[in-house]
């Protein structure tokens, strides 16, 4: 079987209060076919905020590459890029 | 709340202001962040950078606890706010405020003539407007804002659907019609018929509505020689990525002397309303409402007089709690974190609770010291309490627990009112002449507390991890 591609949410308390929370929906709206691919999982902080400011939260990781902002349509997106990659 | 920018622009107001209390620069820089948030040269959400901070310095005034409206000179500047909150010894009584420059976008007239106009020949908008509010020009149908009444009649008959409704979403979302435009556009909240559930908060897509934050209360109190004690309601269960016993602590590390869980108080309100069920079932009495949600009760007080008499008298979990806190300590301060404005109005009301923190702002502040709830250490759980009363904040966990305690005492046959709205409360209304069931469950919030207007997790997810701690505390 092929190595699934990894997301980490970061569910670190700065990310979560700052929309973040709404990522943990992501298993419930990843169309099938993704869904069999990635491997979704909660991580702490990621160590991408800086904690000073909120600039950039939630933060999730596909693969290698960070995402900021983060929405679960951005998410979806990012994923399809890998996969496709 | 589905998370939305007025709801994350709120926070990061919070966010803020908590952090320059922190390093102790509140007074000296708050009036720098409207500026750092729409900074010269970038795009401004509405039509101008000004505007739009002008908006976000109301929105501070509310955050710092303060009536918009009362403010008398627009140059006052928010480091005064800072000033006059320190030295107030009172927070106010009703909750809400309203950014009146950013309502105004909400238009009192509900139809609007698109450009899809035809300007047709049978013309039956005109036609059918009893009011001879439209008229002509330039070929396009015209509505006359002072003669519409909103009847809708010009947008039913036009055949090109050129004729749009636009809600007002507040007003739409209020269930008891407690907000309404003044003559000036702005809204106004009639507390007459409010029921504090929160709706106007969260339907605004303009986030004009705001809670006066007691935050600032709350600091001066950690500052002060009293003991602070938060009172936390069982829906932070669900809140947090993190297990109960860490969320608790790091609310500790936030600078409280004592953390309570308002489970416990549930444990007496879950005994008393059993108790108050059996007695009135053997009055003869036909059904039993519960009495926690105090946007319920609010709603009886002020739209079904006819359900008085069945809601229970027993105290909600918070009152409970609150009682216990005071005996344990007589002088502290006494806080209550919990999910909703409901329960802000109900903290003000209570004898003994003094402040309320919403789970929003207690975020906010977690950020703002840099707590990440996941590595905070962990406060041991009062033990004793009963696993259904950390089920209460969702929907038939009230219920579920009064249930399990009357056991075979009597046969229970249960309604649940999951969520309070124009439809519900004409129902609820209704079992006063004769009700489904003879014990009835009331959440103003569909779903829950979990669901209440101040929550950061989705409900689901909060819904999870509630049951979580439910059965963890089963096999304690
Ligand atoms: S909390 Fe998400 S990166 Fe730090």
């Amino acid at each position: 079987m092929e190595k699934k591609l990894i997301v980490k949410i970061c569910t670190g308390t700065l990310c979560y209060v700052m929309g973040g929370a709404e990522l943990q929906l992501l298993d419930e709206q990843l169309p099938a076919e993704l869904l069999a691919q990635v491997e979704i999982q909660g991580s702490p902080c990621l160590d991408c905020c800086n904690r000073e400011d909120s600039q950039g939260a939630p933060f999730v990781k596909v693969g290698d590459r960070i995402i900021a902002s983060a929405t679960i349509e951005k998410v979806i997106d990012a994923i399809k890029n890998e996969l496709n990659a | 709340m589905a998370v939305n920018n007025a709801v994350l622009m709120r926070r990061e107001l919070l966010t803020r202001l908590a952090k320059l209390y922190n390093k102790g620069e509140l007074e000296l820089k708050i009036d720098r962040i409207p500026l750092e948030l729409r900074p010269k040269g970038s795009q401004a959400s509405r039509c101008c950078l000004y505007k739009d901070r002008a908006m976000l310095r109301y929105k501070l005034m509310a955050l710092l606890g303060f009536n918009i409206r009362d403010e008398e000179d627009e140059l006052t500047p928010l480091s005064e706010y800072v000033r006059r909150a320190f030295e107030r010894t009172e927070v106010e009584r009703e909750p809400l405020t309203v950014v009146d420059e950013v309502c105004s976008a909400c238009v009192k007239t509900n139809y609007v003539v698109t450009n899809m106009c035809r300007g047709c020949l049978a013309r039956p908008c005109m036609a059918n407007c009893n009011k001879g509010a439209i008229s002509f020009e330039n070929g396009q149908a015209h509505i006359d804002h002072t003669k519409c009444v909103n009847c809708g009649l010009c947008m039913k008959n036009c055949p090109y659907h050129a004729i749009v409704y636009i809600p007002v979403p507040c007003e739409e979302s209020c269930p008891v019609g407690a907000i309404s435009k003044r003559e000036d556009g702005t809204e106004q909240i009639d507390y007459s018929k409010c029921i504090y559930c929160g709706r106007c908060i969260s339907s605004c897509p303009f986030g004009a509505v705001m809670e006066k934050s007691h935050i600032m209360d709350i600091f001066k109190a950690f500052a002060g020689p009293k003991k602070v004690v938060a009172m936390v309601a069982p829906a932070i269960a669900g809140q947090f990525k993190a297990p109960l016993p860490q969320i608790l602590g790091a609310i500790r590390e936030l600078g409280f002397d004592d953390v309570i869980e308002v489970a416990r108080g549930a444990d007496e309100t879950t005994e008393n309303e059993a108790r108050e069920f059996l007695h009135k079932m053997a009055e003869g009495q036909a059904f039993m409402t519960t009495s926690c949600c105090p946007s319920y009760i609010a709603a009886v007080q002020k739209h079904m007089p006819e359900i008085k008499p069945f809601v229970s008298d027993t105290l909600t979990p918070m009152q409970y709690t609150a009682r216990i806190a005071r005996e344990r300590y007589p002088d502290a301060v006494l806080v209550f974190v919990g999910p909703c404005l409901a329960k802000r109005y109900e903290t003000y009301c209570d004898p003994n609770a003094d402040l309320m923190l919403n789970f929003e702002e207690i975020g906010s502040m977690f950020i703002a010291r840099g707590i990440d709830v996941a590595t905070s250490a962990s406060m041991e759980l009062e033990k004793g309490i009963d696993s259904t009363s950390r089920g209460y904040p969702v929907t038939s966990g009230v219920m579920n627990a009064v249930k399990t305690k009357i056991g075979d005492r009597y046969e229970v046959r249960p309604v649940l009112v999951n969520g309070l709205n124009k439809q519900s409360i004409r129902e609820l209304r209704g079992y006063a002449k004769s009700c489904p069931g003879n014990m009835v469950e009331v959440m103003a919030c569909e779903g829950g507390c979990v669901s209440g207007g101040n929550v950061i997790a989705n409900p689901k997810i909060a819904t999870r991890q509630i049951a979580d701690v439910v059965r963890m505390s089963e096999q304690e």
